[in-house]
């Protein structure tokens, strides 16, 4: 079982045992929901304001529907926790961190000054996506 | 030529340390195989047969002299001396030492090179038309709208893990030089009425065990919104591609199976999402890329006029010549296909030349061609003669592009851990039963591509005849196709019968082309009969000689 969390949040950890997606739906006072790779994270999208952690499980780290999982909540505005959770190796994390993950709770424990190193892997971004960093083209052509 | 500025240098720096560290855990055992593996293999590094062979991006195929040389240094250095270009305009060298290999990506990177995504449940290296940017008949220049793809496509976050390998290619041309039809998703740059330029993309063709021509899917996509459609594409995919079969996982699949409608709804939908996410680099990015392959420096008075009197430069003027757009230019193609020889294959001195040729008669310019050849952009007709000789004493001036001899096969069993039979030695036989040039200019245009197993990588569907090598029962078994084609006139090939041995397969071709010589109308190419007649005249004549010696 999990027993080591990255965390890179300022908040409190949620201490709710994180739900189904089936089960979320029937349960309102629930604000931690687990993600499975085949579960459409766009059905947590009405929830947002009522959830603190959402876990997205990657049973192996090579199924990689998690990522846009990820992308699709912080889109669309979900600001709570994001935790990789399972097979989550040291090569993925820089990957899942530019996809919104901001905590990790990998199956192998991971130390976190090898996540801070993981993390330093790409001095620069081609894409903009949901990490706040500025893609090369915006460098190229400040506004 | 597009060229690096300290971002995209950066960013191919960070993955020569991000690997050497890699390889440097692997080999310290910090890492098993198995984990290591998929990260070699973003890497272009395959563990095969005899050694571990790395595939080297030549984005969208296009390489400077700089380029090319180090591409003959390496095979040198690092290998045996020779190296081999591949049916998605990249190269591979063969025999590559693990420990090797952080050094030859630190060699790439100083010349703006490098293996990234070559490998992998990844978007591929960006493959286009050998000729953008030449052709006479080019609408767009394919190039920009090329690189802005590639540097989109590297390192994506989100799409590193699909489930499975994905490829682009792009076209500017109405002639389609590149296969486009048959990729995961396929860009033709359009004109509509208004004269506007948009991109229409085709998703979900390919070959492997299932091949597909791609549908339609999006019409006219504006170029500005290039990136966006791409990761709605993507993340439809992504998402939804199937994952519990590696044979059912690609996008073709998935548009097959949801059929083409379905898959472009929910792409319009996430279309619409994405376009409000503002992901799409500004116009100024393409204008910037765009100043990167504006044309070259060409003499306005150039003449057109042709001193044709040796019949040998004639000849290959004829077959591997192509008009260029510019008065006075040409387009020459080097085939890498000789008689006997292994197509596609290239020894270091070979390169070198042709990086030399490139810098003094084609503005420092060459592409690679999913053929298996490379083109000179930009030839001044009159060095023709000039270059021709020198490529002749090279052993590179076969004239046979686009006829039987111009054979693109896939390394095979001689290499590859995937392989079911040897693709070589065939490809060698026929190369060799078909070495007469007169021969083979009288069979005229006849592309004959082999597999060595069914991923397809020789592209045997889309031969005009193809060969697929297969595993029976422990022997090398050959099976025929034929009518396959690809281009505006995209189509799959049938397979005629029961398989052959290794000769055999060499007898049966030459039988399909006696039929095709006996059938042929005026101006028919060997696929336009076999459309016509059908394939029993063909199986009639394949399979006769059993049945008659009893």
């Amino acid at each position: 079982m999990v027993e080591q969390t990255l965390r890179f949040r300022d908040d409190e950890p949620v201490g709710d045992p994180a739900v189904t997606v089936d089960a979320f739906a029937d349960q309102s006072n629930a604000t931690a929901v687990r993600i499975e790779p085949g579960d459409d994270a766009r059905a947590l999208l009405p929830h947002l304001d009522r959830l603190a952690l959402v876990e997205v499980n990657f049973p192996a780290y090579t199924d990689g529907r998690g990522y846009s999982a990820a992308r699709i909540l912080r889109e669309h505005g979900y600001a709570g926790e994001l935790r990789a959770v399972g097979d989550v190796l040291l090569d993925q994390l820089s990957h899942m961190r530019r996809c919104g993950f901001d905590s990790f709770a990998p199956n192998q424990a991971i130390s976190a000054q090898a996540a801070e190193k993981a993390f330093a892997t790409w001095p620069e971004v081609y894409q903009k996506t949901v990490d706040g960093r500025p893609a090369i083209w915006a460098k190229r052509h400040p506004a | 030529m597009y060229q690096y500025d300290q971002y995209d240098q950066a960013m191919v720096d960070a993955r020569v340390a991000e690997f050497r560290d890699q390889v440097e855990r692997r080999l310290a055992g910090d890492i098993s195989e198995d984990q290591f593996k998929p990260l070699r293999l973003k890497n272009g590094l395959y563990l095969q047969l005899h050694a571990y062979m790395l595939r080297v991006a030549i984005p969208y195929g296009t390489l400077s002299s700089r380029q090319m040389r180090m591409l003959g240094d390496i095979a040198d250095k690092y290998d045996r001396g020779y190296g081999h270009f591949t049916t998605r305009q990249n190269i591979q060298y063969n025999w590559i030492k693990l420990q090797d290999a952080p050094d030859i990506l630190a060699d790439l990177a100083s010349v703006e090179m490098h293996a990234i995504q070559t490998s992998g449940n990844c978007i591929r290296n960006t493959t286009s038309d050998q000729f953008a940017g030449a052709a006479a008949d080019e609408l767009v220049d394919p190039r920009p709208y090329a690189e802005l793809l590639r540097q989109w496509s590297t390192f994506h976050p989100e799409f590193d893990y699909l489930p499975r390998k994905f490829k682009i290619a792009i076209i500017g041309s109405e002639t389609d030089r590149a296969a486009m039809k048959l990729h995961d998703i396929g860009i033709q740059l359009v004109q509509n009425d208004a004269g506007e330029i948009g991109c229409k993309f085709y998703v979900g063709g390919g070959m492997g065990r299932t091949p597909m021509i791609a549908p339609v899917i999006g019409d006219f996509v504006p170029p500005l919104q290039m990136i966006s459609y791409l990761e709605a594409c993507l993340r439809v995919y992504n998402r939804y591609g199937r994952r519990d079969n590696k044979y059912k996982a690609r996008i073709k699949i998935l548009v097959h199976e949801i059929g083409a409608d379905e898959y472009r709804r929910q792409v319009e939908e996430e279309f619409k999402h994405i376009l409000t996410l503002g992901l799409e680099p500004p116009a100024a990015e393409l204008e910037r890329i765009k100043g990167f392959f504006e044309q070259p420096g060409f003499d306005a008075n150039a003449s057109d006029e042709l001193d044709l009197s040796d019949p040998d430069f004639a000849l290959w003027v004829d077959q591997n010549v192509h008009a260029h757009k510019q008065p006075g230019y040409a387009i020459v193609n080097i085939s890498l296909k000789p008689v006997g020889g292994i197509p596609g294959d290239a020894t270091a001195d070979q390169i070198r030349l042709m990086a030399d040729l490139a810098l003094e008669h084609s503005f420092d310019e060459l592409r690679v061609t999913h053929a298996q050849n490379i083109v000179l952009p930009h030839v001044k007709k009159a060095d023709l003669y000039g270059l021709w000789q020198k490529l002749d004493e090279a052993g590179l001036a076969s004239a046979n592009l686009d006829l039987i001899g111009d054979i693109i096969a896939c390394p095979g069993l001689d290499y590859c851990a995937l392989a079911n039979a040897r693709s070589i030695p065939v490809a060698q036989k026929i190369s060799e039963r078909f070495a007469d040039l007169g021969r083979q200019r009288e069979l005229g245009e006849l592309k004959l591509k082999i597999s060595g197993c069914i991923n397809a990588c020789g592209h045997h569907h889309a031969g005009h005849i193809g060969i697929l090598g297969v595993d029976r029962k422990g022997v090398e078994n050959y099976q025929l196709l034929l009518g396959g084609c690809e281009g505006a006139d995209t189509s799959l090939g049938t397979i005629t019968g029961p398989g052959f041995n290794e000769d055999g397969i060499v007898d049966a071709v030459e039988k399909a082309t006696d039929v095709y010589l006996a059938k042929r109308a005026e101006g028919e190419r060997f696929v336009d009969t076999f459309r016509r007649i059908g394939m029993a005249p063909f199986k009639e004549a394949i399979y006769a000689k059993e049945t008659a010696n009893g």
